[in-house]
């Protein structure tokens, strides 16, 4: 049914994670987290396998994974790029800047770029508002960001590989 | 005896068990608090008690916010005021925002005057839209064999996701996503035909609004009862007879059989027969296949599968082709009655008048939605052309009736043709939970002992307990049966039977809340499960009114086997009359 196989080797990490919370419905969200940790994504396959594990219906699962923006069914890219749309960053130029990653990236919000280096998100607040506008790529924080800077930033991403 | 709680509403004094809500309280005094998406129809499972959409809000003296009266419960010397200024306003007000984001198509809509949100459009006296909101037009649209789905007019009241789950068992319907954007959606928000659905349809039969609705052959039908060169001819199963009279202002539990005749033949049917004629049939294929396997157990044969299980309701085959594809060897191969009765009527009747099965249209009228898909099942078909060509539902056949200018209360009563048309009571009874069960022990009782049986009635197995057992004397041996309504109650049965821990001989299983009576095709109930009840009643009314009350002593299935099938389970029965199950289950 599920246009894509997973590897053995995750089908075995998502039992794992499973087992660790004693396949217990009441720690779907801590599984589903873990589960992202280990794969990057939530596809319909690793829900399926979970909702197997938890005896519950596999539409609970994908309305938790769709409920929380959290979760995400794609692939993130090696580089999560998230941009904040707190209220702060928001009057300091957020939009903006997201137009501008988007510009850069070619890829709207909620997508990957083809060669898998960037994925594009939005974010509300990262307590860091004192610095706003800001955004995440991977675990970095970038604040009083221009439009100007994004290109520079992202080319130093790619010069890294 | 626990103390009674003592509060006014209105200013009426109520005095009522702890634990009552407002809502019920109100109701034992005669108020009717307007409600949405609260659903209770009492003994049964079929609950939704979200509390979501406010439509029940009263005021309670003392009390900052409005209260939920469904899901507040009443306490010592509240004082509850259900129509006062500020809960009007209030109420309006919630179902003003309903409309504001619902498709404004109530003329052409599916639901038109059957509509619960109408309903409490009308009773608020809204006479205009004051707010506009975006439409939800891009939610989902969806016609399936049986169901049809118009996501935008759903008013996420979450009683369809609530049948789904938590009565069925089914586990498709869900809330996906969030907001504003949420809509209930089959498992990964795709088509039914790509899921464990299996088309029992009490989404159906529980939407307030017309987001779920039956895909509707009416227009089909006229046109085959219009062309010249076709036969039509038509079967009713036992449940539409007892409910039909509803959708015409007849109090529920009136029995319509002879009017529900005359006007098929109004309607154009060149031939009215009778699915209770195929449940007589269906009886004596099931219960030889039952007593087969029960004298192989009782010879020692440790392969045979018990308990057997039935296998009439397609919902519930469905079912455990989706989930049980271990256990395929345990129901019956009997096919249901409705498919019966085509395979005979376009082999049998065919042939015997010289008849060309492809000019002959088999119409089935069913309490039920997935007989419309079980129609579409490839394997009851011969050649293309199928046994039973398509189904409507009890509401189709009223709508039809309707249209075709016909005032049916003043109907004279009529007789089914024959030589399908004659039936027993144990046919008639079908229609309930526990009725297929008591038929078949009616026929196997006489069969398996050689005598008469003392007294017809097999009260043990009737009524609204969801799993029903009871241990039958076979004349020393005791047999030993149970009967299980809605899917969740299946299952608890499905799961115990692959631990080896089911012990019984035979079982019976139907998938809606009460049998076939609380079918997804019947008019609708509501949330009154009084209707129910005054169904389940006639049903047993029309089995004690007929003459002959065992299905083996209908004189035209003997007829038939002597003319054509020749013995149950012999060869050309085998061929006609049973079938085979698939491993449907989703990877």
């Amino acid at each position: 049914m599920s246009e894509m196989k997973l590897s053995c080797e995750a089908v075995r990490q998502v039992e794992e994670v499973c087992e660790k919370f004693h396949n217990d419905p009441g720690e779907l969200i801590a599984i589903l987290h873990e589960c992202q940790d280990r794969l990057g994504y939530l596809p319909e396959p690793v829900q399926r396998i979970i909702a197997g594990k938890l005896c519950i219906p596999a539409s609970k699962v994908y309305g938790v994974v769709t409920f929380y923006s959290f979760f995400t069914m794609s692939p993130k890219g090696k580089h999560p790029v998230s941009v904040c749309l707190g209220t702060a960053c928001y009057v300091r130029g957020a939009d903006k800047l997201l137009e501008e990653f988007k510009r850069v990236l070619g890829i709207d919000v909620g997508q990957t770029t083809p060669d898998g280096k960037f994925s594009l998100d939005c974010l509300r607040c990262v307590g860091a508002c004192g610095l706003a506008p800001v955004a995440t790529i991977g675990d970095k924080v970038y604040g009083r960001l221009n439009p100007a800077d994004i290109k520079r930033i992202i080319s130093e991403f790619e010069a890294e590989e | 005896m626990q103390k009674k709680i003592k509060l006014t509403i209105d200013k009426i004094p109520v005095s009522v068990a702890p634990g009552t809500t407002i809502l019920d309280a109100a109701k034992s005094v005669g108020i009717v608090i307007p409600t949405l998406c609260h659903m209770d129809l009492k003994g049964t499972c079929v609950q939704n008690k979200p509390a979501s959409c406010r439509i029940c809000v009263v005021e309670v003296e003392g009390r900052r916010n409005l209260a939920p009266s469904c899901a507040t419960a009443c306490a010592e010397g509240m004082v509850v005021w259900t129509n006062s200024a500020r809960v009007v306003r209030a109420r309006k007000t919630i179902a003003e925002l309903m409309l504001s984001d619902h498709p404004n198509d109530c003329l052409t809509c599916p639901k038109c005057s059957d509509c619960e949100l109408q309903r409490l459009v009308m009773r608020f006296n809204i006479r205009e839209m004051p707010f506009q909101g975006g439409e939800q037009s891009t939610r989902k649209k969806e016609v399936t064999a049986a169901i049809s789905r118009s996501m935008d007019k759903c008013i996420l009241c979450r009683r369809c996701e609530s049948v789904c789950n938590n009565v069925q068992s089914v586990g498709v319907l869900g809330a996906i996503r969030r907001g504003f954007d949420t809509t209930i959606a089959p498992t990964f928000d795709r088509m039914f035909k790509d899921t464990d659905c299996t088309y029992c349809g009490q989404c159906v039969a529980v939407c307030p609004t017309g987001a779920l609705t039956e895909r509707d052959n009416t227009d089909r039908l006229l046109e085959d009862l219009n062309d010249p060169n076709k036969i039509v001819i038509a079967q009713p199963a036992p449940a539409v007879r007892v409910a039909l009279g509803e959708e015409f202002g007849m109090a529920p539990g009136t029995i319509v059989t002879g009017k529900l005749a005359t006007a098929l033949r109004h309607l154009g049917f060149t031939k009215v027969f009778d699915t209770d004629f195929a449940a007589d049939l269906t009886i004596m294929e099931e219960g030889t296949e039952i007593l087969h396997r029960l004298k192989a157990f009782l010879a020692g044969d440790k392969s045979v599968k018990l308990p057997i299980m039935t296998s009439c309701c397609p919902a519930w085959v469905n079912f455990y082709e989706h989930n049980y594809p271990d256990l395929l060897d345990y129901p019956s191969t009997a096919k249901s009655p409705g498919q019966m009765f085509g395979a005979i009527a376009k082999t049998w009747w065919c042939e015997k008048r010289g008849i060309d099965r492809k000019k002959v249209v088999v119409v089935s009228i069913m309490p039920c939605l997935a007989k419309k898909y079980e129609c579409e099942r490839p394997e009851f078909s011969v050649d293309g052309s199928p046994d039973v060509d398509y189904s409507i539902s009890t509401r189709e056949l009223a709508r039809l009736i309707k249209r075709a200018n016909i005032d049916f209360a003043q109907l004279p009563d009529s007789d089914f043709d024959t030589p399908m048309g004659e039936s027993s009571g144990a046919g008639a009874i079908f229609g309930a939970t526990g009725g297929v069960m008591e038929a078949a022990l009616r026929t196997v009782y006489e069969v398996y002992t050689g005598k008469e049986l003392p007294k017809l009635e097999f009260t043990q197995v009737r009524g609204f307990d969801g799993i029903k057992e009871a241990v039958i004397d076979l004349d020393g041996f005791p047999l030993k049966v149970c009967v299980a309504h809605t899917l969740g109650n299946a299952r608890i049965l499905m799961d115990k039977l692959r631990k080896g821990k089911l012990d019984y001989h035979v079982v019976e299983v139907m998938a809606c809340p009460g049998g076939c009576i609380g079918g997804a095709g019947q008019p609708y109930h509501h949330g009154h499960i009084e209707v129910l009840d005054a169904r389940r009643e006639a049903i047993y009314r029309e089995d004690e009114g007929k003459a002959i009350r065992m299905s083996h002593k209908n004189p035209d299935i003997v007829k038939l086997y002597e003319e054509f099938l020749g013995e149950p389970l012999g060869e050309r029965s085998e061929e006609l009359l049973h079938t085979h199950y698939f491993n449907k289950q989703i990877q």
